[in-house]
Formats: C-alpha cells, structure tokens, sequence
C-alpha cells in the first residue's frame, strides 16, 4: 500500500514541476524544476526496481547535464522578457496537440489493454535479485560491443564540444611543437668564415 | 499496487507536456534542448515500466543507452548554443533566418 501513496505523491509533484518548467518566465527556474523532475523521476524507476538506472540518473543527469544547463544559462545573459510576447499565440495549438497525445495513450491503456497486462501486479522478484549485476551481467556480455559504441559517442561528444566553444585569442605566443622538432642546427648557426688577424 | 497502467499514463502525461512546452516555448532554445530532455525521461519511464512487467532486463539496458546519447546530445547542443550566443548575441529562434528558411 505504501509504495501505491508514494507513487501518486511523486508522480503529482513530477507533473507539477514540469508544469512549471514549460510555462516558468526565468530559464533558471526551468532548470531547477527539470531537476525536481529527475529527482522524482529516479524515486519512481526505484520504486520499479531499477535501483541502477534510479541512482545513475541522479549522477549523471542532476550531477552532470543539469549543472551544464545551469552554466550555460547563466553564461548567455539572455533577456528574458523578450521571449514571452507571443505566448499566447500558439497555447491552442499546444493544447490540442497534448491533449492529442494523452488521449491517444489512454485509449492504448484503457480500450485497448495491451494485451492484458496494464492492469496486472509486477512478477516477484528472487529474494537475491540484484537489479545492478543483472544489468552489468547484460552490459558485458550480450552487449559488450553497443557498450563501446556508447563510450565512443561520450569521447566524440566531449572532442566535440571542446573544439566547438574553443577560442583562439589574438596576439597569444604559442609553441609550435613541428616546428621546433624540424628545426636543423644550421638554420640557427651561421658559420663565417672570416680571415685571422696579422700578428704582430 | 502499481500497475502497468499507471506508469504509462505518467509518462504519456509528461510526453504531452513536453511537446506542449516544445510549441509554448519556441523562442528559447534552452528551453527548447530541456523539453527534449523532459519527452527522453517519458520515453525512458516507457522501457524501464515494461521491463520491470514483462521481466526482461534488455529495456533497462536500452535506457542505459538512451541516457548516454542524451548526454552527448546535451553537451554537443549546448555547445552549438555557446558559439551561435557568441556570433549573434542571441538565442531567439526567429533570428536564424540566414538560410531563409
């Protein structure tokens, strides 16, 4: 019974708080109620016993993109006000669409049942069901080459994102590695050959 | 009891109010990268409910993914959104006209 009130209070403040992301005026509080949401979202997926997935989404996406969102919010010093004239144009539409949306995910759910399993408790668990080594169990074995292919995009992704925002400042004195190891000695050293002096 | 049902429903909610969010805040583009962010955590809410109901661990495996692309996604989006700030002084949607699109 317990986890049934938990799931309901989280998942209202989980609606509540995206609620608030779409329609909050400051990009900073959006970002700070998408955090609430990851955080409800991972006391949900814990609650669905994927303790793995419940804990790595509060590491990497509250530790990690968030912060990123936050920095670079803060960073562009955009004007805020002027992107709230022409809100009120498109809500219909948004509206409608939503609406669209949830409508057709009830009817998936209600009429149509899913085969019949909407509506049935969750398969037990063994008592020594540990969610993390089954998923690291798949992870390295069935998917040993998709789990390179993903650290691959990560190293890209990151190459990428250092030569996107760097800047090369003007009138900096840097080292030219090439150029100092193909330097030949006598480009540097001239040799003159000049005649001795008379003795006296 | 938490039923499949239940879960689906959430996640079909927050996919709605992120494609709402996608129209209501067209302008911004931050906004714009954290509504995607919001429909990938419904769809993720999607794969680890049938996981845990139908006992296959592959869903799980398959949101461990997803969350990796996202990060890069993220990353490399803001990236873009740093530089396009810095040519333009601004992150309105309307001004990227260059292509006339």
């Amino acid at each position: 019974m317990f986890p049934t009130i938990l799931f309901f209070v989280i998942a209202a403040v989980l609606v509540a708080a995206a609620l608030g992301m779409i329609l909050a005026k400051n990009p900073v509080h959006s970002a700070l109620l998408l955090v609430l949401c990851f955080f409800t979202s991972a006391v949900i997926w814990l609650l669905l016993d994927a303790e793995f997935l419940g804990i790595v989404l509060v590491l990497v996406y509250v530790g990690a993109v968030m912060v990123l969102f936050l920095f670079v919010v803060m960073m562009l010093d955009v004007n805020i006000e002027e992107f709230r004239r022409g809100i009120a144009r498109y809500w219909p539409l948004a509206v409608a669409v939503a609406g669209f949306v949830v409508f057709a995910m009830i009817n998936l759910i209600v009429v149509k049942h899913l085969g019949g399993i909407t509506l049935r408790a969750a398969p037990p668990l063994a008592p020594d069901y540990s969610n993390t080594r089954v998923l690291g169990t798949a992870l390295f074995t069935r998917y040993a080459y998709p789990a390179q292919i993903a650290a691959l995009v990560l190293l890209v992704a990151s190459v990428a994102a250092i030569v996107l925002t760097l800047r090369q400042r003007s009138g900096g004195k840097p080292q030219d590695i090439a150029k100092q190891v193909a330097v030949r000695a006598r480009d540097r050293i001239r040799i003159v050959k000049m005649s001795s002096e008379n003795r006296p | 009891m938490i039923s499949l049902a239940h879960v689906l429903t959430l996640s079909g909610i927050l996919f709605a109010i992120a494609v709402a969010g996608l129209f209501l805040n067209r302008k911004n583009i931050i906004l714009l990268l954290m509504c995607i962010e919001l429909m990938l955590l419904a769809v993720n809410f999607n794969f680890i409910a049938f996981s845990r109901f139908l006992g296959d661990i592959n869903g799980q495996i398959f949101v461990f993914f997803i969350l990796t692309v996202a990060a890069a996604e993220a990353a490399i989006g803001l990236a873009i959104l740093v530089v396009l700030f810095r040519e333009r002084r601004s992150i309105d949607v309307e001004d990227l006209d260059t292509l006339q699109g």
